[in-house]
């Protein structure tokens, strides 16, 4: 039974390693857009950005998830483009990659706002390109500021992603809670529910340990 | 002929004017130090001839070339700025070096990055680089920092972060190095040794603009000396003249304040 049950959940938490993965590879870039949209010079576009990162920030993740899943579906009359279970994985990516964006864009705007004035105005005394004094100077300056607020902001991600279940999106939880409804011959078992937390447990650990090294690695500057 | 000209600068902030025509010039090999009170102007001129603000009006030439001219939008083109700029070089109050590189590495940058403009720089690459790296230690040497080379910036006392910024703006070789209060974040016990450094310079007769609060310094180090007041220049001429017998009351009422310090 023990090991039924640990392949169903491996089999989820697969799932939900994939949804955490594609989030976080397209949030990342998007939310570094997304921020300097916020920042922009065009008041225009910063209205725009901000408002979006209001609508998206002040809405539940949830809610995003089922208006991007069932809304096409009731547009286009019940010709869903998220069809089967592939179909749920790229709703709950986009939903995801969009709210966490959001989200990162803040925490990037942080980061480029806390480095002092003075270090890009040192740059441009200096004769270097605006590209020269982002790559060469502000940068590595703003990772470091932004790694402490970022791994908070990941590792609730990781937990996040049981909200894809609400779509019916195969992870872990979805898994654990298979057994008590019934599934693989099993019903009324609640312990693998219980069980999946330890899949976070672990996994949450690990990236905690590797945050602390990647702060150790850049505390050589200050 | 004079090396720096500037002609008629005027600078607003909003409906504050921070600058009123103001008008002077600069021998080269010579040092003008610009004293005056908090507010007065002195930073924002200073921000000025590094293209760091840009003036509403007036002219501001280096060598006999126009580099500035407010009322000709050609010389405003941000390509041509960042190549302009490189005529000043300028020393920060809060020396704004770069955390992440070490000392040899603060001055070496810029020189490196603008080394891969030339169209020699790919076959010559590591001859370059070899250079560029000999320059950067000689500067550290002559700055007194020859032990501090492979050190990053916290790791410095701000003397000696102030003596690598120097070096820093030396590397490129400016036509005017320009200081903008280059001791006031310091200790008082760590001033000496950077106003040993910029006394240093002078004597080499490096052309320099100095922003100071330290009176007796701007005194012993310049040529020429202009007192700043609510935007516009009260006094300049002999520095001699200027800190010790002032002509105008407003000089007389701020160096009297100095005193009392």
């Amino acid at each position: 039974m023990f090991l039924t049950v640990l392949n169903a959940l491996n089999e989820g938490f697969l799932q939900t390693l994939k949804l955490f993965a594609v989030t976080l590879i397209g949030a990342l870039p998007l939310g570094l857009v997304i921020s300097f949209g916020s920042m922009s010079r065009f008041a225009p576009l910063r209205w725009l950005t901000r408002a979006v990162v209001w609508v998206i920030r002040g809405t539940p993740l949830m809610l995003q998830l089922i208006i991007i899943y069932y809304v096409p579906g009731q547009v286009m009359e019940g010709h869903s483009p998220w069809p089967g279970e592939f179909g749920r994985f790229l709703a709950s990516c986009i939903a995801f990659i969009i709210n966490y964006a959001c989200y990162f864009s803040e925490i990037y705007r942080g980061g480029i706002q806390g480095v002092p004035v003075g270090q890009q105005e040192a740059g441009e005394v200096l004769g270097m390109t605006k590209r020269q004094i982002f790559f060469r100077v502000t940068l590595l300056q703003m990772i470091k500021r932004i790694v402490p607020p970022m791994s908070n902001e990941i590792i609730t991600l990781v937990k996040d992603t049981s909200i894809a279940r609400i779509i019916s999106f195969q992870e872990v939880i979805w898994a654990g809670y298979a057994f008590m409804k019934g599934s693989h011959g099993y019903s009324g078992l609640i312990w693998p529910l219980f069980f999946t937390g330890v899949y976070y447990l672990v996994f949450n650990g690990a990236l905690s340990m590797l945050f602390t090294w990647i702060e150790r690695k850049m505390d050589y500057f200050r | 002929m004079a090396i720096l000209e500037v002609k008629h600068i005027e600078k607003h902030f909003g409906e504050t004017s921070v600058l009123k025509d103001i008008s002077f010039s600069l021998e080269k090999g010579q040092a003008l130090s610009i004293i005056g009170s908090s507010g007065s102007g002195k930073t924002t001129l200073l921000r000025c001839l590094n293209f760091l603000e840009t003036p509403d009006q007036g002219t501001i030439s280096v060598g006999g070339e126009v580099l500035f001219d407010a009322s000709d939008p050609a010389t405003q083109r941000e390509s041509e700025i960042r190549k302009k700029r490189l005529h000043f070089g300028l020393v920060f109050q809060s020396f704004n070096l770069f955390p992440q590189y070490t000392a040899l590495e603060n001055v070496t940058l810029a020189k490196e990055l603008l080394a891969r403009e030339r169209p020699d720089y790919k076959p010559n690459r590591r001859q370059i680089h070899d250079e560029i790296r000999a320059e950067g230690e000689e500067l550290l040497r002559q700055m007194g920092l020859a032990d501090r080379m492979g050190n990053y910036p916290h790791q410095l006392s701000g003397g000696q972060c102030q003596r690598v910024a120097i070096a820093r703006a030396l590397a490129l070789r400016p036509d005017i190095l320009c200081f903008d209060e280059p001791t006031s974040a310091l200790d008082p016990e760590l001033t000496g040794e950077v106003l040993r450094v910029i006394r240093e310079l002078a004597e080499q007769k490096t052309t320099m603009v100095i922003v100071t609060h330290e009176m007796a310094f701007a005194r012993d180090v310049a040529n020429q000396v202009i007192f700043m007041d609510d935007g516009v220049i009260v006094e300049q001429g002999d520095p001699e003249q200027v800190i010790n017998h002032p002509r105008e009351e407003r000089t007389r009422r701020f160096l009297s304040r100095f005193a009392e310090h």
